[in-house]
């Protein structure tokens, strides 16, 4: 008896609790930078391409569901010649972004992506280049790397020696 | 002799001839390493294979040793697992990352670089150094490979490779210390036809394929299938590989008995054709005179009504096709109207072969077996160019017999560095009698240069110094030194082995050839006789018909109109052009199976896309008369098709169920028992490892709910293959599928090709379950063949006339390869080469432009001199757009342009 009257007092009591219920989608919560929703390709601070089309990120992907193919320009700087990932596979794991080595694909706290045509919800490269840095800003990995690709010449890169001059004599 | 040696306590039982290094591999363990490769063996420059040696068995401190430089020994303890191996191997690494750059997401090697495996099998995973890096420039090294030179981990195997195992001249080690630099003198095309094995061989991205790079896919991408090469006769085994349905690449596929680890850069780079925009990809049909597509069902359809309606259609062969396909149109046409697709002259010469190798008096060995002599006598044949891996195999057998100098002081066969050291570049007995310098001149102990009678003759007169009953004479003092030396030198080997071919077109010389090889046989020589033929099926076309290109031709008439199917065959490339537009006229349907557009199928009236060997399935017949299975890569999105299959559709008695590889292999054993080993060749659509078909693909491969989803976001199910045990995906067995079924190679932790040594028995031996392949010939101890008693006219040129003989050029000669872009790079401008006093004594300069008959046709060609070619003799270069279709040789004049 005591137990079902204590039930129903703290029931009663809970009409005066805080509401947890948000009223989505009139009001929004807030998503911290690192929530894993929709993906972006972003650009270095050059505002060039970042992706170099290495194919670490479709590898990685457990559902298998980003194809790309890579392509490189007359300086011999690699990039995405197309890039595509089908939403309607996606798991948003992240997987994805932390293969990456460029940190050119990232997840963003964005998941509204719902579409009626589940066609839709295939991402072309276009569909998913930003205009911008993303989270992570600042690196530019043609900078750290050892190949010329027409970002800096052989041996100007960071933390690079001058190239060898192999006709010397000096030991 | 077996020995018995401890690895970390463990006793096991191994091969005492060999190093601790192969001998682990071989066991099955993980021991890292870089400058030890199974065919170049040990140097010892890299340090990482270091395990520890202990005295004996109460030793528990043991020494650092290399593995790669210890030879085993009965009653040896080693340790892989010590911790003081552990560091040290871990350290090199790190030290060789010091200076790496920070390149695998753009470096072409990623994802199949051995310098990635053996880091993460050390176990370095943080980079603690972090100072500057050194740099170095690259260099432009010509359309097949890439130059990325900060990659270099020093470990020397392209040099050794380059330089020591095939005789390239033109790359080496420069500058010293931390700055050793591995390149050409100055930046330049590689001039090896072996050059792409540097991408193999390199354990880093410095060295990599430079049309992989124009459409780059990792290797867990990409869908295998295990292949022969069909660009020239002698069928080395390839892994040819698809993505986004173009081919992306070829890669060596390990055969003991073949190719082993190598190809030559006509086989590897020469795929890019398959790509190309010229291909046939749905049938059509010439409507006004220009050809309109149709669909299969109406091609099929309308031919069947062309064939009902007359009963004598006839079908013309090809050495290119496969035997399935060569067989299917056979049945279609009937035999009497079966033609094989060469001239008559080119036709018998492979059938003289054939009866050679059939009546098994003297061995014909493979091509890796041919590393194995120790003498060798070439006639006639520019090997280089004709049958670029048996040079590559020769330039091994001619170290044999030096090698022993070595052997006599106790280096073993393994020690790559000391047996160099003592052999000091010496090479054994190693003749050539050819028309012209060849690339093998400069291993050869003794050259003659001669016309291909004169050839014949020569070999006829080593043959009767061996065996005094032959009646054989040489022509001169000068020869007769020169044969005495050669047939000296045969006799005093272990295992003499004579080449010779058909690229001359000369019956003496394939005669004395066999000649000298039954002589030597009859001496009681262990020797060996290899043939080199035109194309990739040229024996196996051969049998299956005895009627040639000029019997088509002859038979064909005005009068009565008919039908001709030509497959995956250029008769333009063959046959004189005038001769070949009056045949064709005279049939009201030309229906042409081929892959790309050529004069022949421009000339056709109805045209069936054939699949290339990238999308067909078949078996071809190498020179050694080895049968060898390819299967399809990928399936195409147009209807490109095995050429068997068209046939297949178009023959009523399959009318009523879908034929697939299997049936029509039961239905060509029945009507050649002869080929019943063809059967054998590779397990059946049916057989199943661990009840599942082998998969194409590799258990990472990507995208595959993405791939397609541009076009429809429901993924399509994959294509079955009803004709082979493998399957189109990634579903399927896991582990090591038999040898003749094995498209890729990877192993836990080996993701590079040199995952090859969990397939073979015994590191760099034969594969588990057997080299595949299956000879059709076997020598016969029995054998009675006879000598041929052909005594060729010393054939002295035609007064003012020269007589013109192909010369072949490993990227041209080949119409197929040279249309791919980066081989076309490397094919010759059309050019007539003279011999230099002839062309003295006519005022004749380099360069000059002199005008020559070609079947009745005024050509201009600039002169070439200084080819060796012998007097009162020309070459043209073969099989180039401006030389198809003549007949070699033949009787020309020249004269300088414009002097009239
Ligand atoms: S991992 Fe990054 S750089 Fe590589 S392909 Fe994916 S997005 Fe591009
Ligand atoms: S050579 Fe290997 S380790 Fe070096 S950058 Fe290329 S993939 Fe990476
Ligand atoms: S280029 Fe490659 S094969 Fe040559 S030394 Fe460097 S890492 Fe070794
Ligand atoms: S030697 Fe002949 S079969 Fe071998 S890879 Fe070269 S072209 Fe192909
Ligand atoms: S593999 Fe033994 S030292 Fe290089």
């Amino acid at each position: 008896m005591f137990s079902i009257l204590r039930s129903i007092w703290l029931t009663f009591i809970h009409m005066f609790h805080k509401r947890v219920t948000v009223e989505y989608p009139e009001k929004k919560n807030y998503l911290p930078p690192r929530h894993r929703g929709r993906i972006v390709l972003t650009r270095d601070p050059d505002n060039q391409e970042r992706c170099v089309g290495c194919y670490l990120c479709a590898v990685a992907c457990p559902v298998d569901c980003i194809s790309l193919q890579a392509t490189e320009d007359e300086n011999g700087r690699r990039s995405a010649e197309f890039f595509r990932i089908n939403f309607s596979r996606c798991i948003l794991c992240g997987y994805c972004e932390e293969a990456c080595p460029t940190d050119a694909i990232q997840l963003i706290p964005d998941f509204e992506m719902a579409e009626y045509n589940r066609q839709n919800l295939v991402y072309e490269k276009e569909d998913l280049l930003i205009d911008g840095q993303g989270k992570y800003p600042g690196y530019n990995f043609f900078k750290h790397a050892g190949v010329d690709a027409g970002v800096k010449a052989k041996g100007e890169g960071i933390d690079e020696e001058k190239p060898v001059d192999i006709k010397k004599l000096m030991p | 002799m077996m020995a018995k040696i401890f690895i970390d306590d463990k006793p096991y039982e191994v091969d005492g001839s060999k190093n601790l290094l192969e001998t682990a591999l071989s066991i099955g363990l993980n021991l890292p390493y870089f400058c030890w490769h199974p065919a170049m063996h040990s140097v010892g420059a890299c340090r990482q294979c270091a395990i520890i040696k202990y005295k004996d068995d109460d030793d528990k401190k043991g020494k650092l040793v290399m593995a790669c430089m210890e030879p085993v020994a009965d009653n040896l303890h080693i340790s892989i697992e010590a911790p003081e191996a552990h560091a040290f191997r871990a350290g090199n690494v790190e030290a060789l990352m010091t200076n790496h750059p920070h390149d695998c997401p753009v470096c072409d090697e990623g994802g199949e670089c051995h310098l990635q495996d053996m880091t993460v099998m050390t176990g370095h995973n943080e980079r603690r150094y972090c100072y500057t890096k050194r740099t170095h420039n690259n260099q432009y090294l010509g359309p097949f490979v890439n130059h990325e030179m900060n990659r270099c981990i020093q470990c020397y195997r392209c040099v050794r490779f380059y330089k020591d195992y095939a005789g390239g001249k033109d790359l080496d080690v420069f500058a010293a210390h931390n700055d050793v630099y591995f390149g050409r003198q100055e930046e330049g095309v590689l001039e090896s036809e072996f050059s792409g094995n540097l991408v193999e061989v390199c354990p880093t991205g410095v060295f990599t394929d430079k049309t992989l790079k124009k459409h780059y896919t990792r290797k867990w991408d990409l869908t295998n299938a295990p292949s022969v090469c069909h660009q020239c006769s002698l069928g080395c085994n390839i892994i040819a590989s698809e993505r986004y349905g173009t081919i992306r690449r070829v890669l060596s596929r390990f055969n003991g008995d073949v190719n082993g680890y190598f190809l030559c850069d006509r086989g590897r780079f020469g795929y890019e054709y398959i790509n190309s925009k010229n291909r046939i990809i749905t049938p059509a049909r010439l409507v006004n005179g220009s050809f309109a597509a149709i669909t299969a069902g109406d091609a099929v359809q309308e031919i069947k009504a062309i064939i009902n309606t007359e009963n004598n259609t006839i079908g013309i062969g090809s050495p290119k096709a496969s035997m399935e396909s060569n067989f299917l149109l056979r049945e279609l046409v009937g035999p009497a109207n079966f033609y094989a697709g060469v001239p008559a002259r080119e036709g018998k010469l492979i059938r003289q072969v054939i009866a050679i190798l059939d009546n098994g008096k003297v061995k014909t060995p493979s091509l890796s077996e041919a590393k194995t002599y120790d003498a060798v006598f070439i006639l006639g044949e520019d090997l280089t160019n004709t049958a670029p891996m048996l040079a590559l195999s020769l330039r091994q057998a001619a170290k044999n017999e030096p090698n022993e100098i070595a052997r006599a002081v106790k280096i073993p066969d393994w020690n790559d560095a000391a047996t160099r050291e003592a052999v000091q570049g010496a090479t054994g007995p190693f003749f050539i009698a050819a028309a012209h310098d060849t690339k093998l001149d400069d291993i050869a102990t003794g050259i003659y240069h001669a016309s291909p009678d004169q050839i014949a003759g020569f070999g006829n007169a080593v043959a009767g110094n061996i065996n005094r009953q032959l009646n054989f004479v040489a022509a001169d003092a000068e020869i007769e030194k020169l044969s005495d030396t050669i047939s000296a030198a045969l006799l005093a080997a272990k295992k003499p082995l004579i080449v010779a071919g058909t690229s001359l077109y000369n019956e003496a010389i394939v005669q004395a050839a066999a000649n000298i090889a039954y002589a030597l046989k009859d001496r009681g020589k262990d020797a060996g006789l290899i043939y080199i033929l035109p194309e990739a099926n040229s024996i196996g076309s051969a049998l299956l018909a005895d009627q040639y290109l000029e019997d088509a031709f002859a038979q064909a008439s005005p009068k009565e109109a008919k039908s001709v199917i030509i497959l995956e065959n250029d008769l333009y490339q063959r046959m004189d052009k005038t001769a070949t537009d009056t045949f064709l006229q005279y049939f009201t349907n030309v229906i042409s199976l081929d892959y790309l557009e050529n004069a022949t199928t421009r000339n056709s009236t109805l045209l069936l896309p054939a699949g290339t060997f990238a999308e067909a399935d078949g078996t071809i017949i190498s020179n050694e008369g080895r049968a060898q299975r390819f299967y399809q890569v990928h399936v195409p999105k147009n209807d490109v098709r095995s050429s068997w299959k068209w046939l297949a559709e178009l023959m009523a008695a399959y009318d009523s169920s879908p034929i697939n590889l299997d049936a029509v292999i039961d239905r060509l054993t029945a009507a050649f028992p002869a080929l019943q080993a063809i059967q054998y060749v590779a397990p059946s659509a049916g057989f199943r490892e661990d009840t599942q078909k082998i998969p194409r693909s590799p258990q990472r491969y990507s995208g595959r709910t993405a791939i397609n989803a541009d076009m429809h976001v429901s993924e399509p199910r994959p294509p079955a293959d009803p004709d082979s045990a493998l399957s189109y995906t990634m579903e399927g067995y896991v582990g090591i599928p038999p040898p003749a079924l094995t498209p890729f190679y990877w192993s836990p932790g080996w993701n590079s090709a040199q995952a090859i040594n969990k397939y073979q028995i015994e590191v760099g031996g034969e594969l588990h379950g057997g080299n595949p392949g299956k000879r059709l010939f076997e020598p016969d101890p029995n054998s009675k063949a006879a000598y041929f008693n052909s005594t060729p006219s010393a054939c002295s040129p035609k007064e003012g006339q020269y007589m013109v003989l192909p010369l072949y050029h490993i990227f041209g000669s080949d119409e197929l390869s040279a249309q791919s872009p980066a081989v076309a790079e490397r094919v010759p401008q059309p050019y007539i080469a003279l011999n230099d006093s002839d062309a003295g004594k006519a005022g004749i300069v380099e360069g000059a432009i002199i005008e020559i008959l070609l079947s009745g046709n005024k050509k201009w060609l600039p002169v070439k001199l200084k080819m060796g070619l012998p007097q009162g003799t020309a070459g043209l270069p073969k099989g180039l757009q401006e030389t198809a279709g003549i007949i070699y040789p033949f009787y020309t004049t020249i004269k300088i342009a414009g002097n009239d």
